[in-house]
């Protein structure tokens, strides 16, 4: 089965809580939902992240929004102004969950190629 | 009710001005300019930001709020009260009287002079009262590691308990055209305007859950018109006027996001569900002083041309506590860069940290923590990155450190610049002069019985 990074699938949104760093995962489709819900589990996200969490991965589901909102307890070396880190606030936790890679059939992998990138005739003028 | 209920339509229209205090200085003012609405809301405090007004407030007694806000309102204001646009915010940070006299004397500037109230929100500091509090059995254990507030007593810099919408609601009923509170809920803003038009009841719970949703959609500006978003990004319209969002609400609780037609920016569904999931915890109990909301019951629609309609919104009732913000001192940070160039730019990054670190070390200097980034290889995405190309053209060398003692990291600041000619080579980027030493705020989340707080809540009418 061909693999996609879920960039393809979804896009997200990520902020802070303290040292939490929440990241919603939006599907850009409804009918990528139920695959998200599946493979993009609490404990997938946890591995993908591995040491950059330090606690627990907590996932919520929001059915009616197509979204699963993801809790990274202990992500932001202490958070707030404590933090050492360029994203102490977690602002791109959302993109790098992202990279995470799904397994889709082939016609999911034609549909969704080239989602989530900048189109490469971008900003170019016609013929 | 006020009367400014739209053209008879039945419904209310906020706009939403400031997301932080730093916002686009120039979003309230395109708010109130380039279409009709009914109130503008501007929200101005984060986490942290209350902390920072409080050191303000240390050095001068009449600093402590959002002085952004008295320029802006200086502006706005005779437009505000020709078309009694009511203006709610929280900008009084943690000092909402001197904030006040401020607005109060921008507004005889601006010739309004016995032409506007003001009603002025207090009883959320907590700071005068914190030993007495501690002392009667209230310890403020931080919700996140369940440590009593003692263990860091001497340290707080500040102690707000987050207020919500009847104080708001009430100064609204007193006539006044732009409401100041301190630590008010960001969406207490949203909502108490609807809850004032409509005169909801407060167990009205299901169209008070709708408000915080309107609330949390409005309260970090343009993140839900286009502003940040990450669904095809490259395709929003004219993000150099983003229109900031505006809330259409309705009796009942539903509601439309939009924005005026002839500013940037877009309102969709993958806009408005970005802006929902944004420092969402979890989302079946968020959780505010008059209604807990169930973010899972949204239901959004398109509508088309920058609309998108709400509903399906319940809730449930409060907790029997506030939460409380507090911000103690924490130590003391900085962070030094410089910039490494081709070939094998960051293996002489690495090379250059290596040195810093043994130099610190045989300096005796201890630090609670140190962490070296690779800004343009790993400082965003970590380990996720994958290994560095060798022929990574530049990379920039960030150091952290923090400590409670000051004096090292002083020391730690003045490590940077030697390695520029002590260290590997084809460095620059040091033209911004030695790492500023700057002071670390902890934050510290904690729950307070609401009956210690209310109480001394406190809605003063003032006239400009």
């Amino acid at each position: 089965m061909p693999r996609v990074e879920l960039l393809r699938l979804a896009h997200a949104r990520s902020g802070d809580k303290g040292d939490t760093a929440n990241v919603g995962v939006i599907a850009y489709e409804e009918e990528d939902y139920p695959l998200i819900l599946e493979q993009v589990t609490a404990a997938r996200v946890k591995r993908h992240f591995g040491d950059m969490v330090k606690g627990p991965v907590e996932r919520f589901r929001l059915d009616n929004l197509h979204a699963v909102n993801f809790l990274l307890h202990g992500a932001l070396d202490g958070g707030g102004t404590v933090s050492l880190m360029t994203d102490a606030q977690g602002k791109v936790f959302s993109t790098a969950l992202l990279r995470m890679e799904v397994e889709v059939s082939d016609a999911v992998a034609r549909r969704v190629r080239g989602r989530g990138r900048i189109p490469p005739n971008h900003g170019r003028r016609g013929p | 009710m006020s009367g400014a209920v739209a053209g008879g339509s039945g419904l209310v229209r906020i706009a939403s001005g400031q997301g932080f205090w730093g916002d686009d200085l120039e979003a309230p003012v395109r708010q109130v300019e380039a279409g009709p609405i009914d109130y503008l809301m501007l929200d101005y405090l984060a986490e942290v930001t209350m902390s920072i007004m409080q050191k303000q407030r240390s050095r001068d007694a009449r600093a402590g709020y959002a002085r952004d806000f008295i320029p802006l309102m200086e502006r706005i204001f005779p437009a505000c009260a020709n078309r009694h646009i009511r203006v709610v915010t929280n900008a009084g940070g943690v000092n909402p009287a001197e904030c006040a006299r401020a607005l109060a004397a921008a507004g005889r500037r601006a010739g309004m002079a016995g032409c506007a109230r003001i009603g002025v929100v207090t009883g959320d500091d907590l700071m005068g009262r914190l030993d007495g509090l501690l002392a009667t059995g209230h310890p403020l254990s931080n919700m996140d590691t369940g440590e009593p507030l003692e263990s860091v007593r001497d340290e707080v810099l500040s102690a707000n308990a987050y207020l919500g919408a009847r104080p708001i609601v009430r100064a609204l009923r007193g006539g006044a055209l732009v409401v100041l509170t301190g630590r008010s809920t960001d969406t207490a803003l949203t909502y108490a305007p609807m809850a004032h038009e409509f005169g909801w009841p407060w167990d009205a719970w299901d169209r008070l859950a709708a408000g915080v949703v309107a609330g949390h959609i409005n309260e970090c500006g343009a993140q839900a018109s286009g502003g940040n978003c990450l669904a095809e990004w490259w395709a929003i319209p004219d993000l150099t006027e983003v229109g900031f969002p505006i809330v259409e609400a309705g009796p009942d609780g539903t509601f439309v996001v939009t924005k005026h037609p002839e500013l940037g920016g877009a309102v969709t569904v993958r806009t408005v569900k970005e802006q929902i999931l944004y420092e969402m915890g979890d989302p079946r109990t968020y959780i505010t002083p008059d209604v807990t909301a169930d973010f899972t019951t949204i239901r959004l629609s398109d509508q088309g041309n920058d609309r998108v309609a709400v509903d399906g919104i319940r809730g449930t009732p409060p907790t029997s506590s506030l939460k409380v913000s507090i911000a103690y001192s924490a130590g003391y940070k900085a962070v030094g860069t410089l910039v490494y160039a081709w070939p094998d730019a960051a293996a002489k990054a690495r090379a250059a940290a290596g040195i810093l670190r043994r130099r610190l070390d045989r300096l005796g200097l201890e630090f609670d923590r140190v962490r070296v980034e690779l800004v343009g290889w790993d400082s965003t995405h970590g380990k996720l990155a994958g290994p560095v190309p060798g022929d990574l053209p530049e990379v920039q060398l960030r150091v952290a450190v923090r400590s409670g003692d000051r004096h090292a990291v002083e020391r730690f600041a003045r490590e940077i610049a030697p390695l520029v000619l002590t260290g590997p080579p084809s460095v620059t980027g040091f033209a911004g002069g030695r790492p500023r030493v700057q002071e670390v705020v902890g934050y510290w989340p904690a729950l307070i019985d609401r009956s210690v707080v209310e109480p001394h809540i406190c809605v003063d009418l003032v006239e400009v």
